[in-house]
């Protein structure tokens, strides 16, 4: 099949504990480079645990990360976002009293010239037209969806290879949840490699390349979003069949 | 009773439009004001304008972790006296100390280095904790250097202080500059002060200042995207110092002593009472804070225990009705 498929992200039998409560139960997820990978679960079930777990937040009691071939288990946040990681948190955390201009340099403290910044946001306007409109504006007082854009807009700013993302489409009006899935797919044919956590299987699994099936701290599915899409137990247990 | 309220609120809203329309202006006005200022006033006007400079270095120093970072140092009395003790321990010509000269060039940078390092040390160990910890672990420290300058008598000159401490002067081989002068003392503390206030303007509008506020909203979310939090924290604890130092250098300069009082808590609770009533998170409330209460004092017509209850009871008021301070009430928050 195809031969040049590289990986990016890669987690090999991951535990983690918050405590002596055991969230993660040996996880297994590749992502691969210039894909789009959702993870699926209902909630609890240990997504938002699986990106901080990626991200150094919580350190995994065992098993390894890899990115591009480098154990990056055990690296703090800066040491990640340097090497090209960066993610959307869950509920957007945006920076409520500062404007949306200050959001986004919030994002690009990586560079220290003007210049270079202005370049990057640039390109987030390019992505984003409706916050380029609102760059003076403070973060707190627009809507949700817009919150979202926002919070997207400052993962962006440290030019990541890969963007982790939680619940894009939490809380967000169905027109709005289509624009930003359409924004996901544009950053994505930029060339950002995406892993994209969701409750909105169906949504999801539209845009995705691959999918994986979180289950109380288990992966119990792990397939291509295509055959997801026609998997029997998915279908009923996230695709609201019956 | 409803209607004056109602043009209370015009008035206010007609100021800051005006303000905010007009702030070059008022900066150049009061720059002007600033420079004749010693031509036009009396002696103890001109040193009444010398103290509010000293102070509002002190205060703005403050604003910068207070106001912008969000780390209420309870303690930063330790680097105002520190300061004062230590260019007071090169250049002073009592027997205690070095006598060693009065030269800017020389004691500035050593007082710069002294304050630094202090900061250093203070900062590795204060920045690891926050909250009431933050508070106590400040005063703690500066609380020990004030004992240490009561007590270790025969290096600090215990409660007396360390006196005979020259005003500075400023020279390269021939060329000499003395501030010895009252008035052209004033133009110096007005040159730091200046100098002070557009340093730190270039700092909390640059990035670092930007990721200091983004500290101050919500330490934990920085660290998410990535930001070693502790080392913007530090390096702010270690700018902020060094400007506390320096002022209570010139405190020193100007009093021709340096005493244990500029490192007592009280010292560090004025600093904070002028930050919080005069605007924290601006440059300007801090001057306005340094400004009313250097001045306030001056015209009741008696200081009294009391006047300083009336001081904290306006400090209440302040946090509980204007957050903002003076300074908030008159400037348009976007
Ligand atoms: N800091 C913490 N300490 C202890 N337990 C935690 C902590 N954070 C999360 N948990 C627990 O870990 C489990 C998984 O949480 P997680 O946030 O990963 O779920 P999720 O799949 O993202 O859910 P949702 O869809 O509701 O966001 C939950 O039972 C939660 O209560
Ligand atoms: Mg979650």
């Amino acid at each position: 099949m195809q031969a040049d498929v590289r990986q990016m992200l890669k987690l090999c039998h991951v535990d983690t504990h918050y405590g002596p409560i055991q969230i993660l139960r040996d996880v297994n997820i590749d992502i691969n480079m210039g894909e789009i990978t959702c993870l699926l679960g209902g909630n609890a079930s240990g997504k938002s645990t699986t990106l901080r777990t990626i991200m150094g937040m919580v350190k995994p009691t065992s098993g390894t990360i890899e990115f591009d071939g480098e154990r990056i288990d055990g690296l703090s946040i800066q040491q990640l976002v340097k090497r090209g990681i960066s993610m959307v948190p869950e509920n957007r955390r945006i920076f409520g009293r500062m404007t949306v201009r200050e959001n986004l340099e919030m994002g690009s403290f990586l560079r220290s010239d003007r210049s270079g910044i202005r370049e990057d946001m640039d390109r987030v306007f390019g992505l984003f037209p409706r916050l380029k409109e609102r760059v003076g504006q403070l973060g707190g007082t627009m809507s949700g969806g817009e919150q979202q854009m926002l919070a997207m807009a400052r993962a962006l700013m440290s030019r990541p290879s890969l963007l982790l993302m939680d619940e894009p489409s939490m809380g967000l009006s169905p027109l709005f949840v289509q624009q930003t899935f359409d924004i996901i797919q544009e950053i994505s044919r930029q060339g950002t490699t995406i892993f994209v956590v969701e409750q909105n299987a169906n949504m999801a699994l539209s845009i995705a390349d691959r999918g994986y099936v979180l289950q109380t701290g288990e992966i119990v599915l792990d397939d291509t979003a295509a055959n997801l899409r026609e998997n029997k137990m998915m279908r009923q247990a996230y695709l609201g069949e019956t | 009773m409803g209607t004056e309220r109602t043009k209370i609120i015009t008035h206010i809203a007609t100021a800051r439009s005006w303000l905010a329309a007009n702030s070059r202006w008022v900066l150049i006005l009061t720059l002007i004001l600033a420079l004749i200022f010693p031509f036009s006033v009396k002696t103890y006007i001109l040193s009444l304008g010398i103290e509010v400079l000293i102070f509002a270095i002190f205060a703005m120093s403050l604003d910068l972790l207070l106001g912008y970072t969000g780390l209420p140092s309870l303690g930063h009395a330790a680097f105002f006296g520190l300061g004062a003790y230590i260019l007071a321990y090169v250049s002073s010509n009592s027997e205690l100390a070095l006598g060693l000269t009065d030269n800017l060039l020389i004691t500035l940078p050593i007082v710069i280095l002294g304050t630094a390092l202090s900061a250093v040390i203070l900062g590795f160990l204060a920045l690891r904790t926050s909250g009431v910890f933050f508070l106590m672990i400040t005063l703690a420290f500066a609380q020990m250097l004030f004992s240490i300058a009561i007590r270790w008598s025969s290096v600090t000159g215990g409660s007396d202080g360390m006196t005979g401490v020259p005003r500075p002067t400023l020279g390269i081989g021939t060329w000499h500059l003395s501030f010895t002068d009252r008035a052209d003392f004033y133009y110096l503390v007005l040159a730091f002060f200046c100098i002070t206030w557009f340093l730190l303007r270039y700092i909390v509008r640059s990035p670092f200042g930007l990721a200091l506020r983004g500290i101050h909203a919500n330490e934990q979310r920085m660290r998410g995207l990535g930001y070693n939090t502790f080392r913007y924290k530090f390096t702010a604890f270690i700018v902020s110092g060094v400007i506390a130092g320096i002022a209570g250098m010139l405190l020193s300069q100007y009093f021709w002593h340096a005493v244990p009082h500029n490192l007592f808590w009280n010292m560090s609770g004025q600093a904070l009472i002028m930050v919080v009533v005069g605007g924290p998170g601006t440059l300007t409330g801090p001057v306005i804070g340094a400004t009313l209460m250097r001045l306030l004092p001056n015209f009741a017509s008696t200081y009294t225990e009391l006047s300083e209850t009336l001081m904290g009871l306006v400090l209440i008021l302040f946090v509980l009705l204007a957050p903002g301070g003076i300074f908030g009430i008159f400037h348009k928050k976007r």
